[in-house]
């Protein structure tokens, strides 16, 4: 000890780890991309226009998602390892929840494009903004000291406030960058002071240090240890956590922020976002404070009744589709705040490798689902909001279904995977956050999830019958004139035998205050963008057909069964 | 997945996994209606006809295959799926659910041949397809999961049927439908996997194969209760049973005519075949101590759906609320817990899906000429259309339950199994023979004032059943007569598996009800063998004049 220090004092160097670059390689490909892209468009201006931004982050990402392949059959066959000083884990875990990341990013690099040109703006930022952002997400998801997770998440989140405002002629989208922005910062000084907190009761920053702590402690090791400072510490980070996953009650900003920013961007807000802060709840609770599993896991319990409850009921009272979708994304939270309980939970309220395993592939799997459908969803609202963005409520889908046969039918296979409906992705996901949940025990949690999943149901519905049961305000009599007549003269007939149904439901052409909707001018709907909804919704269907990739996903959630 | 499809199952003597095919050839004709243009509904019709057909004569081959003195499962296929989590691709048919996938392969191509969707014929068809895959799917599923994946995904066509093709109030019937339905069948995913995750340690592992849960898991009372209702409350609001049959009366009459006749024929029968394959085998003991409460459940759903039927002004309302007291009765069938009732509920199955599907096309074939369902509206139709009023006759007496038609044949034995069962449910059964009274009441009284009497109007003027019509609606009738003359090679092959699952309920029961089921059982055969002779007589000494 004294010869070490003694030794280190004489040469006056800091000791500086050894980086296995290797290991990072999807990660750095991403961060110097997005520096990279930046660098270039400013020396070669003509580069910043066209395709060539999206090209390249999208091209970043496949490289990024090739490389992550060699770093997953590492993983696999010689199991987790510790990077920097043991301040990035590089495990199974880490690797999924980059794998989902890249996906975001690769998908959400392809609806931008046509959004940008059809609201006329250029030039890399917002390309550049997203690699940066998807960089902190995946730095979140893989890190094991809470500087390190702070500084992760910082860099996920400020790269999205920018974006949040980034369509500069529209108000609302200032709006939410500001909203989103304050709110954010609230959060993340909460989340500071309980880092601060935590460092003081464990003496350390390191997820692996606070989880020796208790051990440490009982062990007469490590005397700073204190509970009561320990329990502040998690209280303040999960609040937090809650924020960047839009958990009730740390919801409010969620629907304002949504309605308001750019719709490609709330896709990536509502993906990769959610999911890189999933990632870090997980790496801070289950893997720093495992050993307290008992004290926070009832706090995520309560969070997920709460957002499965008020996610679903409040979404009823929505008209704007972004909001609902907004809403319906605070409910999939209450779903994936129940696979983290599950995680942590065990038949006795000890934490258990089965439980663990169950929890963590119902989480992980979840992640995946509902990235791709929420992409997919939010990438037909950006398909077809028309320029300006903001022709997003109820009334304005109407007869979509007449006028853009193909988007409707990706959107509604999207949207009844959110439902849950069986042979879709969002059914699987449901189904294994739900056989978790009963395998620890939790049978109400699973109860009230369901019943959620139904009550927010009707959301979903409710944006299905406007696009393909009612017909459009004004457009309708070009679309399709003889049906249109043939179901009056039906209607007619009705009305005249039969006073008790009412047939008029679908002519009501005029809202609450009486004015005559405008028509909504169905836009070209640009080849990358339906691309990216075709392939969510196709994969949506596969994920929920065929047992694709179980055995990664086993091996991605083997490495959180037990507590290290 | 196609070498697997070739890939003889061990120990079975087809080489050729027929199961599956009844899922994947409506399948694969919904992938060809996407590809034919919108604009030509009849290749679009003729498309969908030829893959329901298919798949129909595939059922029949099942039937032909079926051996008749096997209780068992049969033609069972079993596949690797999802099998981390203990599922399996896992069909296969018995005497309790051979004919209901029959009757779905029959059922699908007369809706598809009588009648047509006033628009978007693409999307109707393609949206009948999938319902047909996901029917046939649930009535074969074997594997617990499996069986509620189909369950639940059926809705969503039907939603869309009901939504886009309805009448009315439409929009509100296929909402309160889906939600209705879902909101009930919400709990049931809790429960299953609640089951098994308690019956693993019972079975060594997570799996949701039902003959294994069935034969091994241990529940405590509780656990099982619990189960049990969360598993019922799904069946019974599909049935629907009193007092959730609400979204039934909405959804018939709104949806349009085939998936009126799907709805009643097919759909509901998912719920009473849950109700057995899924309630009384996984939990005898439950059903047992909780048969009383279902019991008059039934018998309340029978005489109440009844009464509301003599009251509707509405044609297709009426024949809706006639399903829900005929579904009383095979609740009453199944509940009874033995061989008649059980036996008696299986056939009602089919019956009631052959009689109330024909009603509501019939009914169909009315709304379309006369643009109307309103009894008061009609009348007199008789002079104008003789030939549809005999096919109506012919249909409401099969649907009264007239002895020598189909009808009879259910109600009959589920009446006795009810009389043969304890003391409570033969009170019970006396109650329910006022529903057969007023099922005559109800439907005669509905066909008088709409086919006879004095024609006014557009009533005297209305087109009769066209050929094509009558060829459409032909299997049915020939079905109606056969099978109530001559339900013997039907009883055949439904009883072996009755049998085969009374004895389980036996077998796993504590405190199964102790009766002398064997002599109850000849006299019951005897008495039903005695009556059909009498209609054949009868029909024989009616020809001879």
């Amino acid at each position: 000890m004294i010869a070490s220090l003694l030794a280190q004092a004489a040469v006056g160097e800091i000791d500086t780890p050894d980086i296995e670059w290797s290991m990072l390689s999807p990660f750095l490909v991403v961060a110097v991309g997005g520096i990279l892209l930046i660098t270039v468009t400013s020396v070669v201006p003509r580069l910043r226009t066209g395709g060539f931004p999206a090209a390249f982050t999208i091209l970043s990402a496949a490289v990024a998602g090739w490389f992550l392949r060699g770093l997953w059959s590492t993983v696999r066959d010689e199991g987790p390892r510790d990077v920097v000083a043991g301040s990035l884990a590089i495990d199974g875990f880490t690797v999924f929840v980059w794998g989902i990341l890249l996906a975001c990013l690769f998908l959400v690099g392809g609806l931008l494009d046509g959004y940008l040109r059809r609201e006329r703006f250029d030039g890399p930022d917002w390309y550049v903004l997203l690699m940066m952002s998807a960089a902190g997400g995946m730095l979140l998801a893989a890190a094991r000291d809470l500087i390190l997770i702070f500084v992760g998440l910082e860099i996920l989140s400020i790269a999205v406030y920018v974006l949040a405002g980034l369509h500069l002629r529209r108000s609302d989208s200032q709006e939410a960058a500001f909203k989103y922005f304050i709110l954010g910062a609230v959060a993340s000084a909460l989340m500071l002071y309980g880092i601060a907190l935590a460092y003081g009761a464990t003496g350390s920053t390191n997820l692996e240090v606070i989880a020796n702590a208790r051990a440490a402690n009982e062990a007469g090791l490590n005397p700073l240890e204190d509970s009561s400072l320990i329990l502040a510490a998690m209280a303040l980070l999960m609040v937090g956590f809650a924020f960047k996953v839009s958990a009730v009650p740390f919801h409010m900003w969620t629907p304002d922020v949504y309605q308001g920013s750019p719709t490609p961007v709330v896709a990536f807000m509502a993906s990769a976002v959610k999911v890189a802060g999933f990632a870090g709840m997980v790496r801070v609770f289950w893997d720093g404070f495992g050993f307290y599993a008992a004290d926070w896991r009832p706090l995520i319990g309560v969070l997920a009744v709460a957002s499965l409850v008020l996610g679903s009921f409040l979404a009823l009272a929505q008209t704007n589709v972004k909001r609902m979708l907004a809403y319906s994304s605070i409910t999939h939270a209450g779903f994936m705040l129940i696979a983290v309980n599950s995680l942590a939970g065990g038949a006795d309220g000890e934490v258990t490798a089965s439980a663990a395993v169950r929890g963590a592939q119902a989480l992980l799997f979840y992640l995946l689902a509902y990235a791709i459908m929420v992409i997919g969803s939010f990438g037909v609202l950006s398909a077809i909001g028309a320029e300006g963005d903001d022709r997003h409520s109820l009334d304005d889908y109407r007869g979509m279904a007449k006028a853009k046969p193909m988007l409707a039918a990706f959107f509604a296979v999207l949207l009844f995977a959110q439902a849950g409906v069986p042979f879709t992705s969002g059914f699987t996901a449901k189904f294994r956050v739900i056989l978790a949940a009963a395998n620890t025990g939790s049978y109400v949690l699973a109860a009230i999830a369901m019943l959620a999943a139904v009550v927010s149901a009707v959301l979903y519905l409710r944006v299905v019958v406007s696009m393909f049961m009612t017909s459009a305000p004004a457009v309708a009599h070009a679309m399709g004139a003889e049906v249109e007549a043939e179901l009056e003269a039906q209607s007619d007939a009705n009305a005249e035998t039969d006073d008790d149904i009412d047939t008029d439901d679908t002519d009501d052409t005029e809202d609450a205050d009486g004015e005559a909707v405008e028509p909504m001018v169905w836009g070209h709907t640009p080849r990358p963008a339906l691309a990216v909804i075709a392939i969510a919704a196709v994969a949506t269907l596969l994920l929920g057909i065929f047992p694709i990739g179980t055995d990664v996903l086993w091996d991605a959630a083997r490495d959180l069964a037990v507590l290290r | 997945m196609i070498a697997a499809l070739f890939a003889a199952e061990a120990g079975e003597s087809v080489a050729f996994a027929t199961l599956p095919v009844l899922v994947i050839i409506p399948l694969l004709t919904a992938g060809v209606l996407a590809l034919l243009p919108p604009s030509r509904s009849d290749y679009l019709k003729l498309a969908a006809l030829v893959g329901s057909t298919i798949t129909g004569a595939v059922s029949a081959y099942v039937l032909w295959n079926f051996d008749a003195t096997d209780g068992g499962l049969q033609f069972v296929s079993r596949w690797e799926w999802f099998s981390e989590l203990g599922l399996s691709f896992f069909l296969g048919v018995d005497g309790i659910s051979l004919f209901l996938v029959v009757l779905t392969g029959l059922l699908f191509p007369v809706a598809i041949l009588t009648t047509e969707p006033h628009h978007d014929a693409k999307p109707y068809y393609l949206w009948l397809m999938l319902l047909m895959a996901g029917s046939m799917g649930a009535f074969m599923a074997l594997d617990l999961l499996l069986f509620f994946m189909f369950f639940e995904v059926v809705l969503v066509p039907m939603y869309f049927l009901i939504g886009g093709w309805g009448h009315g109030e439409r929009i509100y019937s296929a909402m309160k439908f889906f939600l209705y339905t879902m909101a009930a069948s919400a709990l049931m995913l809790v429960a299953i996997t609640s089951l098994v995750i308690l019956a693993a340690p019972d079975v060594g592992g997570l799996t949701f194969d039902v003959t294994i849960l069935a034969a091994n898991h241990n529940l405590s009372d509780e656990a099982a209760t619990a189960i049990f209702l969360a598993f019922a409350l799904a069946f019974a609001v599909k049935v629907p049973v009193f007092p959730v049959h609400t979204w039934l009366p909405d959804a018939h009459t709104e949806a349009p005519t085939a998936g009126s006749v799907i709805l009643a024929g097919v759909m509901l029968k998912l719920g009473t075949y849950g109700l057995l394959r899924f309630g009384v085998f996984l939990f005898p003991d439950v059903v047992f101590n909780l048969a009383p409460y279902f019991l008059t459940l039934g018998v309340i759903g029978i005489v109440y759906g009844a009464a509301v039927a003599t009251m509707q002004t509405d044609l297709k309302r009426l024949v809706a609320y006639s399903s829900v007291a005929h579904m009383g009765f095979i609740v009453l069938g199944i509940f009874a817990l033995n061989n008649q009732g059980l036996t008696g509920s299986v056939i009602q199955m089919v019956n009631h899906g052959i009689s109330t599907g024909a009603l509501f096309i019939l009914v169909g074939w009315v709304y379309e000429r006369r643009h109307t369902r309103q009894i008061s509206a009609l009348g007199g139709l008789q002079k104008a259309a003789p030939m549809m009023a005999g096919v109506f006759t012919l249909v409401m007496l099969s649907s009264v339950g007239l002895p020598g038609l189909n009808g009879f044949v259910g109600e009959f034995l589920i009446l006795l199994g009810a009389f043969a069962s304890d003391t409570w449910t033969r009170w019970l059964a006396i109650v329910a023979v006022t529903g057969v009274i007023l099922a005559a009441l109800y439907l005669l009284w509905a066909y008088q004032r709409t086919f006879h009497g004095p024609a006014e109007g557009e009533n005297a003027t209305m087109e009769d059943l066209r050929p094509s019509e009558l060829l459409g609606i032909l299997p049915l009738l020939v079905l109606i007569v056969v099978m109530g003359v001559y339900p013997k090679p039907v009883l055949d092959r439904i009883e072996p598996s009755v049998d085969v699952l009374v004895q389980h309920v036996e077998n796993r029961s504590t405190n199964f009800y102790e009766a002398e089921p064997v002599a109850v059982e000849r006299q019951g055969r005897d008495a039903l063998v005695v009556a059909a002779e009498k209609a054949r007589a009868k029909k024989a000494e009616k020809e001879g004049k």
